[in-house]
């Protein structure tokens, strides 16, 4: 019989691990179609609401204080750290305008996002991971419920209804924390500072934030449930399902981030041609 | 009655499972198991941890499919249906899991409703899972335990707990599965659960099959006690003949002894967990 050659064994070793990457992938998107379907029925259905609601509470009540203060030091940090530069270059007056654009299309929704990762994911990841070890899931089909419609579905509506209205709380505390910052401890003037903001902000700015939001809290839900329903045995299953639903969520956030603004952009330059965000 | 092959014939039998095979990857852990199940009596399979037993019991509600044979639930084939022609099925099921398998966010009351909630045939009015909830609470003795969480119980209580789930049904359950049910709990406690059992077979009149390596649960609840290993029944049999058996696996099982060979499967990998 002939022997395999390292490189057959490495080849091979590393078509198995594609293959395996690529059905993960696969019955990802299954899961999340899956858990979608039951959306239209459950917000037409007082159960599908019954089951919504403590997840809003958890996922979106509990969260808002972290969300406020993430969206108030990325405020007050964009302050300091450009206050110099505008000032020196005579532009003090326009730094609303550039830190509350800044809030409100990007880093608002992704670091309300990141949070929700951190905070939301790695609960449901444990919760639905913990629920899969000690048999509860088996226990939910066996009593004929769908683990699926009854755990996965409300967690991944809540996240995806959730996350656009906490990036609303981080933005607006954003605007408030850089506001605080430039007039109280850089001395600016507040007309100006609203008045550049007001004039160069557009609706546009707010929508592509939240519709981004939408989308990170769609990752979020569905990631972190998926790596729930099918973490490994014993607590360093749950451990790891926790930290590979916080990993994936963030990347997915990044790279959704990246081709959302890409579309966004395009659209904009397509229906509203060029837009500068300072004019002399 | 003296202990026998399994081939004896049970007119009418709730549940069947014909010539059934499973495996995880390697290891086969069901080889070709026959089993018919007498209604309305206690059926306990007995054997060593890893042996196949929960895997059996999960063919029986559907939550594992065979790689070959079938299995039927009052003359309907099951192994074939999907999980929402499951529904029906699952209906006239209850099951106590091995880790009882509460839901950990919700008060043992809820707990005890959700089958009714969840898993009706017919719409059940609030008023009548109140009461039903409540009935079956009693009856497992929790009754002043419906507003706590299953995190502040004991492993007896959340068993108990598990047992008042199984058989809150509106109708009541045709059949009872059991996994390991005094697994990690104290001889008293175990005793309470096995009196407990035997109370619901003679009060609910339900058909009822038990899991369990505990050969006194064994003997105290069951009308027929049947012995896995090597994925095969080898025994079958009343259970006050248990003691009298010639195979000497059984022999060697029910008196708690290890033999040389015993020892030596030590070392061989038992069936991963299934969630």
């Amino acid at each position: 019989m002939p022997r395999t050659s390292t490189l057959q064994t490495w080849v091979g070793g590393f078509g198995e691990r594609v293959s395996t990457a690529l059905v993960s992938f696969g019955r990802f998107w299954v899961f999340l179609a899956y858990a979608a379907s039951f959306i239209p029925l459950d917000l037409l259905s007082r159960r599908g609401w019954q089951r919504l609601l403590p997840q809003c509470f958890y996922i979106g009540t509990r969260s808002v204080p972290v969300l406020m203060l993430t969206g108030a030091f990325v405020g007050m940090v964009l302050v300091v750290q450009a206050w110099a530069q505008f000032d020196a270059a005579g532009l003090g007056d326009y730094l609303g305008a550039i830190v509350n654009i800044s809030v409100v299309s990007e880093l608002g929704p992704v670091l309300a996002g990141v949070m929700l990762a951190g905070r939301v994911g790695g609960a449901l990841a444990a919760e639905l991971g913990t629920m899969n070890v000690t048999e509860q899931l088996l226990a939910l089909r066996s009593m004929g419920a769908d683990p699926v419609r009854h755990l996965v579905t409300p967690r991944v509506l809540a996240c995806l209804l959730l996350t656009p209205l906490l990036t609303i709380y981080a933005d607006l505390m954003g605007a408030v924390g850089s506001w605080l910052v430039y007039t109280l401890v850089y001395q600016g003037e507040s007309a100006p500072y609203w008045r550049h903001t007001q004039d160069t902000l557009e609706l546009w700015d707010l929508g592509t934030g939240l519709v981004k939001a939408l989308f990170f809290g769609a990752a979020i839900g569905t990631v972190s449930c998926y790596k729930g329903f099918h973490c490994k045995a014993g607590a360093q299953g749950v451990g790891q399902a926790c930290t590979e639903a916080f990993v994936i969520s963030f990347i997915a956030i990044l790279a959704l981030d990246f081709f959302l603004n890409v579309v966004i952009n395009g659209l904009y330059a397509i229906w509203f041609g060029f837009r500068p965000l300072v004019e002399l | 009655m003296p202990w026998r092959d399994t081939t004896v014939d049970v007119p009418d039998p709730i549940i069947e499972l014909r010539r059934v095979s499973k495996s995880f990857g390697k290891q086969r852990v069901l080889d070709d198991v026959d089993l018919k199940v007498e209604r309305g009596k206690c059926t306990v399979i007995i054997g060593r941890s890893g042996t196949g037993k929960s895997v059996l019991l999960k063919h029986i509600v559907g939550l594992l499919r065979p790689d070959r044979g079938e299995v039927y639930f009052d003359g309907t084939r099951i192994d074939t249906l999907n999980e929402r022609a499951l529904v029906p099925i699952r209906r006239q099921i209850g099951f106590v899991f091995q880790l009882n398998a509460l839901f950990d966010s919700m008060t043992v009351r809820d707990n005890v409703a959700f089958p009714m909630v969840e898993n009706s045939a017919v719409r059940v009015s609030q008023a009548r899972i109140h009461e039903l909830s409540h009935k079956c609470l009693d009856m497992v003795g929790l009754g002043g335990f419906k507003h706590r969480r299953p995190a502040e119980l004991s492993g007896g209580e959340k068993k108990r707990v598990a047992l008042a789930r199984a058989i809150a049904m509106d109708p009541a359950p045709k059949v009872i599965l059991y996994d390991e049910p005094t697994a990690g709990l104290d001889p008293q406690r175990a005793d309470a659960i096995n009196k407990l059992i035997r109370h619901l077979q003679d009060e609910v009149d339900v058909t009822s099959i038990v899991v369990t390596h505990d050969m006194k649960s064994a003997t105290e609840v069951g009308d027929r006690v049947l012995m896995l290993w090597g994925g095969r029944f080898i025994a079958d049999g009343p259970p006050e003949a248990l003691t009298g058996s010639k195979e000497a696996h059984v022999r060697r099982f029910v008196e708690g002894r290890a033999e040389a060979e015993d020892v030596a499967t030590l070392s061989e990998p038992e069936r991963p967990r299934m969630g």
